[in-house]
């Protein structure tokens, strides 16, 4: 476990893999919600909040309960169920104890089960970080780490989406380009300034 | 009988998945580089909606209305895993090529939206016919992205140079290329139906 490891997970789950515009994770809620900042902030914590706490709990629910029965074949539906309870459980927890959170973030919360990024994350955590189903040294660090960037690169793209399609609203552009298509060649033209940051290798 | 075409054709162009209903993207983006992917990526994921949506429409009177989503999930996981370890066993190239793409397949929404959507509403029949509709549709919109793809961003199709002398535009082999392809198709389609109205 080092410096240097932890700086070149960031910089990679931020900029050169971002998660929407590299690996097209949660790339529907990217394009159906990025309209506005505000909403777009919202499922941006939403979601930075429910990869980091799940990929504490898929590396546990891994290394403890998977690798000791000799089940890894059963990963994806651990995971997704887990999650997925998960996801059900907060919402009902931020519903009792602070409405204000929960009408700010609420609504998108069950959105976020079916969204690619948790579970894409998790599962790139264990074929990452783990050698033969063996962890290697450090790796529940790295793991909640890289839970943490991957949010961070999603909310970047995520707010940086929601300024461009802000603006353009004042905009005129051909009406059957209006919404969808035109957000995916935003998106298409963002990845490709992404690409800069390609030369950051370590 | 013609019902039941019309159940299947319908996920092809009137309600494509891709195109039409903009689910599930994510894969469709991602492994599009080259059509073999894309084909066993839609393969694949014709298989889990088939028999996710017939099992689940089986089982739409015994399962509770309030823990529906979770069942749904386990449901299509499980036939998840098993494409999983049919890919790793006997297609070890596509499956080392899709990556973490193939268990991605339990959150691709075109799967748990059809089952929440249809599956639960409707005959057994009914179900499987649409599901391979959309699986259909699905394959069709893959193949046509990744064609395109391949075409610009290598120059090749299914590994055949098609046109000779023809410099590839790297782009189109990037994500920024996939994004941009969806961009514009959608925009045609778009076109499309406003000229059709």
């Amino acid at each position: 476990m080092n410096i240097e490891q932890f700086l070149s997970i960031f910089i990679s789950a931020v900029f050169i893999n971002n998660v929407i515009l590299s690996r097209f994770l949660g790339l529907c809620s990217f394009i159906a919600i990025s309209k506005q900042t505000r909403p777009a902030l919202a499922m941006s914590l939403a979601v930075m909040f429910v990869i980091t706490t799940s990929s504490i709990i898929t590396w546990l629910i891994y290394r403890f309960l998977l690798i000791p029965y000799n089940l890894t074949y059963l990963r994806t539906i651990s995971f997704i169920l887990v999650i997925a309870t998960f996801v059900q459980l907060v919402e009902i927890v931020v519903k009792k104890i602070s409405p204000p959170i929960y009408r700010l973030f609420g609504i998108y919360l069950p959105l976020i089960t079916v969204n690619c990024a948790v579970l894409g994350v998790a599962v790139l955590n264990i074929d990452m970080f783990f050698v033969d189903s063996r962890p290697l040294a450090g790796s529940f660090y790295y793991s909640v780490f890289q839970g943490i960037c991957v949010g961070l690169g999603y909310s970047l793209a995520m707010l940086l989406m929601s300024g461009i399609r802000e603006r353009l609203d004042f905009c005129d552009v051909p009406d059957v380009f209006k919404d969808f298509p035109l957000a995916f060649i935003i998106a298409s033209i963002m990845g490709l300034s992404f690409l800069g940051f390609n030369g950051f290798r370590f | 009988m013609n019902r039941l075409l019309k159940e299947f054709l319908k996920g092809i162009i009137k309600e494509n998945p891709t195109f039409v209903l903009i689910l599930g993207l994510c894969p469709t983006l991602a492994v599009s580089t080259t059509v073999f992917n894309g084909l066993g990526m839609g393969l694949a994921a014709t298989f889990v909606l088939v028999c996710s949506n017939m099992i689940i429409s089986c089982l739409s009177r015994i399962i509770p209305d309030r823990i529906r989503i979770p069942c749904y999930i386990v449901v299509i996981a499980t036939f998840v895993t098993i494409t999983e370890l049919i890919m790793k066993a006997y297609a070890p190239a596509l499956y080392r090529a899709l990556g973490i793409y193939v268990p991605l397949i339990v959150v691709n929404c075109v799967v748990l939206g059809r089952a929440e959507a249809y599956a639960s509403k409707q005959t057994v029949l009914n179900s499987f016919y649409d599901g391979l509709g959309m699986g259909v549709g699905f394959c069709l919109a893959l193949v046509l992205i990744s064609g395109i793809r391949e075409i610009l961003g290598v120059g090749r199709l299914l590994g055949w140079t098609l046109i000779r002398g023809f410099e590839p535009v790297f782009m189109f082999a990037l994500p920024s290329g996939a994004l941009l392809v969806i961009g514009l198709l959608l925009g045609f389609f778009n076109l499309f139906k406003k000229k059709n109205k």
